[in-house]
This record gives C-alpha cells, structure tokens and sequence, in this order.
C-alpha cells in the first residue's frame, strides 16, 4: 500500500526514474528478431540493408517501445498500466543506446479510479529522438 | 502510388495463439529484462502472479506468430522497404500469462495519405481475447508507406 501513497502524492511535472538500454549490438538485432517474431531482414541482414539503400541495419521500433514498457515496469507493477502508445520519430541506428525518460503530464480520475499521464520518450547517444509516447496509470 | 481505399473495412479470420514461456524468456533475454517474473515461473508466483505475466508490447509479437497470415500489406502491392512503423498503441483490459490461449482479430479502419501522396498510412486494429472470451489488450497500429 505504500505504493499507492507515493504514487498518490506525484505531482504534474514530477519525473520517474530514467531507464537505459543497449547498446542495441547486432547480437541484441538477432535475439530480437527471433524473440518478438519479426522476420524483417532490415533489421538483421546487412546485406539486405545496403542492397535497399540503407547504410545498415537498424533497429526494430518495437525493441525501443520494449525499452519504454520496462521504463514503466521498473516503476510500477505492469498490472497498474491502462493504456501505452509511442510514435516512432526516427530510426534508432544499430550500435546505439537507448535512454528512456517519463513525466506525469495530469493527474485525473477515470473509471472510478486515480490515474496518472505520462509524457514518455527515447533518444539515442546524440540525443536524438526517437520515440514519443504517452502512458496512463491507476495510482491504486 | 495511393493504396487503394476498398481495403478499409478488411479484417483477418479469427488466429489463435499459445502463449509460451519459452518465447517469452527468449524476449526477455533480448530486451535486457532482469526482473525474473518475466522469465521464470516461480518468481512469478512468488510475486504473486499465476504466471509469467506477457510484457506489455508482446501482443504485437503475438500477432507475428500467431497461426495463419496477418492480413498482409504485400497484398495491397506494397513493397517492404517502403514501410515504417509510424505508431503503435495498446489499450490494457486484462492480463495475459503465459499458457493462456489467445485469440487475435485485427482489421483495417482506415487509410488515408499526405504530403500530396508522397505517404500513405494505414491504421489497424487488433483485439486479443483469452481463452475465456476475455478481451483482454486492444491495440492500433499505424505503418507508413513511402512513396
């Protein structure tokens, strides 16, 4: 129950603990690939990659949107979470890591219950941006 | 090249999948996931959960290995290159564990284009029921052509 207290007690502005990620190595690319059930060689076949016009491999969106669920999980118990959604802004290239931030954007009741909004996003090494998101969460 | 709008409405049949702890171990290993309750059965119960919970994006996962094809956007005439995974949104209304059977249904509810035709989006969503007829996590995609 301390849980809810705390979770009570965020305010609008208030950030929750950053999460990094990565580096996303051409290892991490293959385990993904098998792991999430995504056969698309763009993300794991150099050669692929160039013969489309690509520099490279780069990274699935939905490992980075891995990245910002465990930013969630890490905070609060998955069970807690209503809703998740992320745009994916620009391609995070291979050999890079993944830094995932949160912040409680409103505080509202829905359903009965307390609820917080999260403005979530990822950057990349040079900070670039590469997911924006939006989570909601019961308090409770 | 504008994708032709009679797809909208267009939905799969019903595909079912099991949840497996396997596959959800070798997803945990490659997201870096520490907490053991997403990889281990008894640290699972041990937090009193009845099995290793699905993480939270998975179900886009169940829909690439579900059994039977996803409707696919090769039949529209679009080639892979071309596509980006411009958003995705998953509305939460039960857990999933692994063991439980699930159920995936997704359908085309739009498609529209910008930038003068030079991208085309298509929205498409996808319920997942349990074994129980339990709706249990909604989700949205959007993929992005370019043309």
């Amino acid at each position: 129950m301390s849980q809810v207290a705390e979770l009570n007690t965020l305010a609008v502005g208030d950030e929750i603990p950053e999460h990094d990620a990565g580096p996303i190595t051409r290892w991490v690319l293959a385990m993904f690939a098998g792991g999430s059930g995504d056969p698309n060689p763009m993300h794991i076949d150099s050669d692929f990659a160039r013969m489309v016009g690509r520099e490279d491999v780069f990274a699935h969106g939905m490992l980075s949107m891995a990245y910002l669920a465990q930013l969630l999980t890490n905070w609060v118990p998955q069970d807690r979470i209503r809703s998740f959604s992320v745009r994916f802004a620009s391609i995070t290239p291979v050999n890079t890591s993944v830094r995932c931030k949160g912040k409680i954007i409103e505080k509202f009741e829905e359903d009965g219950e307390q609820r917080l909004r999260l403005e979530l996003v990822a950057t990349v090494d040079d900070g670039a941006v590469t997911l924006t998101g939006e989570a909601v969460v019961a308090c409770a | 090249m504008a994708i032709d709008k009679k797809y909208i409405g267009v939905e799969t049949e019903d595909r079912y999948i099991d949840v497996e702890a396997g596959q959800l171990k070798l997803f945990a290993m490659a997201t870096g996931q520490t907490d053991p309750i997403y990889c281990d059965n008894d640290a699972a119960k041990a937090a009193g959960l009845p099995g290793i919970p699905l993480p939270p994006t998975f179900v886009f996962s169940l829909g690439n290995l579900a059994e039977s094809k996803e409707f696919s956007i090769a039949e529209m005439g679009i080639n892979l290159p071309a596509v980006l995974h411009g958003e995705q949104t998953f509305t939460y209304h039960k857990p999933i564990y692994a063991g439980d059977r699930v159920r995936l249904k997704s359908k085309v509810v739009d498609i529209y284009d910008k930038k003068g035709g030079a991208l085309d989006f298509i929205v498409q969503d996808t319920t997942a029921h349990n074994q129980n007829d339990e709706l249990c996590v909604t989700a949205r995609t959007v993929i992005v052509v370019r043309n």
